[in-house]
């Protein structure tokens, strides 16, 4: 099989798995179920830009999408369920999918080492720069622009996310440092002056000193 | 590369984004009774804006980051609408909010995000930029209407807008890559160059079908209108307020920038898309607001008639349709405001004024109310003299010299039957007689907000006066 047709059988192959994984995310009823589909669907997608030889942004998808944004949404998924005993059932019961899942992407990256190893010479690159770094300079050049907006976006999402989720609660116990650490003993111990002198009871009675 | 000059042209929106996280920032220093510098400030600082947009207004049309930014006339006039509609907003809104504990200062400095989104959107000389905008735009509102989040109906709003609105911004981004696909490159004037001669025209045809699906989300037309009722009736008033303006202030430009801007020589496709719409929400639009009982909702309906309107002035693709399509806009938005003002005016705590029959007898009750809300029908129904009358003209006259008859005449009916729901508020407000046990309506609205709410409703007459000069103003725009 020369260069072309694997890289042709490879595309297809990562598009339908693709296209299938993202109809798995709307149509599974378990939510564990879909967001391990939506999983295989970064990870498709991730190959295809390997394929069109976007190395950085393909890259960048597996390790923050894939790797930290899903499994902080398979937490939060799985942490919806308030019901405890299914989920620690449900290691065995997602585990035939999960592998399901492993192998694509196991045959997927085999698929790419394929292609890499059978594209002898090197791809298009008159610069002969690396793609990161031409990346890194559109980013901050021609698209200065669009990239501050991003930046903009984000704060924006920072911000509606407090305005959403924080609430004052006023009869939470909670400490507050600041107002321990500025206690002065003055404001905890009251001192109170005293007289000095023991009262004597009047009524001690004398008979009971030692005879002499 | 960039250079000076290019931040010379973004002055306005510049100082707004500085301005925005001041607001943000200062807005942390204060205590909650200190809350009203908050609001004033960011009226200082919208007003700021307005100034430097009109000030630094520029003959020629300009262009910043390689063309990704362009500054010109429709941009200005749509940025100045935009921001004054905020204003108006934030004035009208403050007794309503303090009245529900949601007096907080990200109110603030999120509707000014969510107005810089639109600076950007109306400005954008790239699909990049459009999108960009459009999500900046666009997620403060979604936060916004969230707002109230001891309310069920509030929280099911803005889940309902979520969703929806990144449904919409996902097929125009899938339109946006098959029109890459199809021409090569993002910019606009670059696609409206090289559209014509596209080897792969369907490819693109594809792509103008999905950015038109996107198009129609924002407007809210049918048959993609199924946000904005719910939507409407579930957010807070003020920002009920807001997303009936702003955003279809900046759908006009959205439309205007993609379509003429960028797929100007498939204008034969799209204006029959647009066509087709504009009569669907004619229809359904003023149809089903004669069965609504909740005041919102029927604006909402009413809404999306309007934005029947628009699409009838958009689909004459030449400088007369767009500056009809920009005049109705404007003239909507601040129509919207006086009606939607007047709700929020008599509401108080714990009493929503959004039904019909809470309007009951209202002229007994608040004479001067009545009658502003009744000029704000009459002006929505489109009664001479008012400024929604000569904007339908405007229109239809548009419609009929791009040789849209039959569309005119299906307005022309739809219009009339409209008619009836507006009248009918009217017909509540002066003749019917308060319910037996009505709710008490706000015994005393804020100072401010009468004096604003006033200037506004009487703007609704005394600017027929000055129509003229701003038609002017909108054929100019577009170079006529």
């Amino acid at each position: 099989m020369n260069h072309a047709t694997l890289q042709m059988v490879c595309f297809i192959v990562f598009a339908v798995v693709a296209v299938g994984a993202a109809l798995a995310v709307v149509a599974a009823k378990n939510t564990v179920h879909g967001v391990l589909a939506l999983v295989l669907t970064f990870f498709s997608t991730a190959c295809i830009w390997m394929l069109a030889e976007a190395e950085f942004l393909s890259l960048a998808l597996v390790v923050v999408y894939v790797g930290a944004v899903m499994v902080l949404f398979l937490f939060v998924v799985m942490m919806l369920d308030i019901d405890m005993e299914p989920m620690r059932e449900g290691f065995i019961k997602h585990l035939p999918l999960g592998i399901g899942a492993a192998a694509i992407m196991l045959i997927e990256m085999l698929g790419i080492i394929g292609v890499r190893a059978l594209n002898v010479q090197p791809g298009l690159n008159p610069a002969g720069v690396s793609n990161i770094k031409w990346l890194g300079e559109a980013l901050f050049t021609r698209f200065l622009l669009p990239f501050e907006i991003a930046a903009l976006i984000l704060t924006v999402g920072l911000v509606a996310a407090v305005v959403l989720a924080l609430r004052v609660r006023t009869f939470s116990k909670r400490q507050n440092p600041a107002k321990q650490s500025a206690v002065r003993a003055g404001s905890r111990v009251r001192m109170v002056k005293m007289a000095a002198v023991a009262q004597v009871p009047a009524s001690a009675p004398a008979s009971e000193e030692p005879q002499a | 590369m960039f250079s000076l000059n290019d931040l010379l042209v973004m002055v306005p929106e510049l100082y707004l984004t500085a301005a925005a996280c001041l607001v943000l920032l200062f807005d942390v220093f204060l205590k909650d009774d200190q809350r009203d510098a908050t609001h004033w400030l960011a009226i200082i600082v919208m007003l700021g804006a307005i100034f430097l947009v009109i000030h630094g207004q520029t003959p020629e049309t300009v262009t910043a980051f390689g063309g990704m930014f362009v500054r010109d006339h429709m941009a200005e006039i749509l940025k100045v609408t935009v921001m004054v509609a905020t204003i108006l907003m934030f004035v009208i809104a403050r007794p309503w909010l303090k009245d529900r504990q949601l007096f907080i200062g990200e109110f603030y400095s999120l509707a000014i995000f969510s107005v810089i989104g639109v600076m950007l959107l109306v400005s954008a000389g790239s699909l990049i930029t459009v999108y960009l905008g459009l999500e900046l735009f666009a997620l403060p509102a979604y936060a916004l209407v969230a707002l109230n989040r001891e309310s069920k109906l509030s929280s099911e709003a803005a889940i309902k807008f979520f969703v929806l609105g990144a449904l919409a911004s996902g097929l125009m981004l899938f339109g946006m890559s098959l029109i890459y696909g199809a021409t090569g490159t993002l910019a606009l004037d670059r696609i409206f160059a090289v559209a014509g001669t596209t080897p792969h025209p369907h490819l693109l045809q594809l792509g103008l079908v999905f950015l038109v699906v996107g198009i129609g989300f924002e407007f809210g037309v049918v048959p993609f209108h199924m946000w904005l009722p719910d939507v409407y009736e579930g957010a807070p008033t003020p920002i009920t307020m807001y997303i009936s303006t702003v955003p279809k202030l900046a759908a006009v430009g959205l439309a205007y920038r993609l379509l003429e801007g960028g797929l100007g020589p498939l204008a034969a496709d799209w204006r029959v898309m647009l066509a087709i719409m504009a009569a669907l929400s004619l229809i359904v639009g003023n149809v089903v607001a004669i069965a609504q009982k909740n005041l919102k909702r029927m604006l909402a309906y009413s809404t999306i008639s309007h934005m029947g309107f628009l699409f009838l002035a958009l689909s004459n693709p030449t400088a007369e349709g767009y500056s009809a399509a920009l005049f109705y806009a404007v003239c909507f938005a601040l129509m919207e405001t006086v009606a939607f003002g007047v709700i929020l005016a008599l509401g108080r705590k714990g009493f929503e004024c959004d039904m019909i029959d809470d309007l009951k007898g209202l002229n007994r009750r608040s004479p001067w109310f009545a009658g502003m809300m009744a000029l704000a029908m009459f002006s929505l129904a489109g009664i001479p003299p008012l400024w929604g009358f000569m904007a339908k003209v405007l229109v239809l006259k548009a419609a009929i010299d791009g040789g849209m008859l039959w569309l005119a005449i299906v307005a022309i009916i739809c219009a009339i039957i409209g008619l009836f729901y507006y009248l009918r508020i009217v017909k509540v407000m002066y003749f019917d007689a308060p319910v037996e046990g009505a709710e008490p309506l706000q015994a005393k609205p804020d100072f401010v907000l009468r004096a604003v709410l006033s200037i506004n409703a009487l703007g609704l007459i005394v600017m027929i006066g000055f129509s003229g000069t701003l038609f002017e103003w909108c054929r100019a725009a577009f170079g006529v």
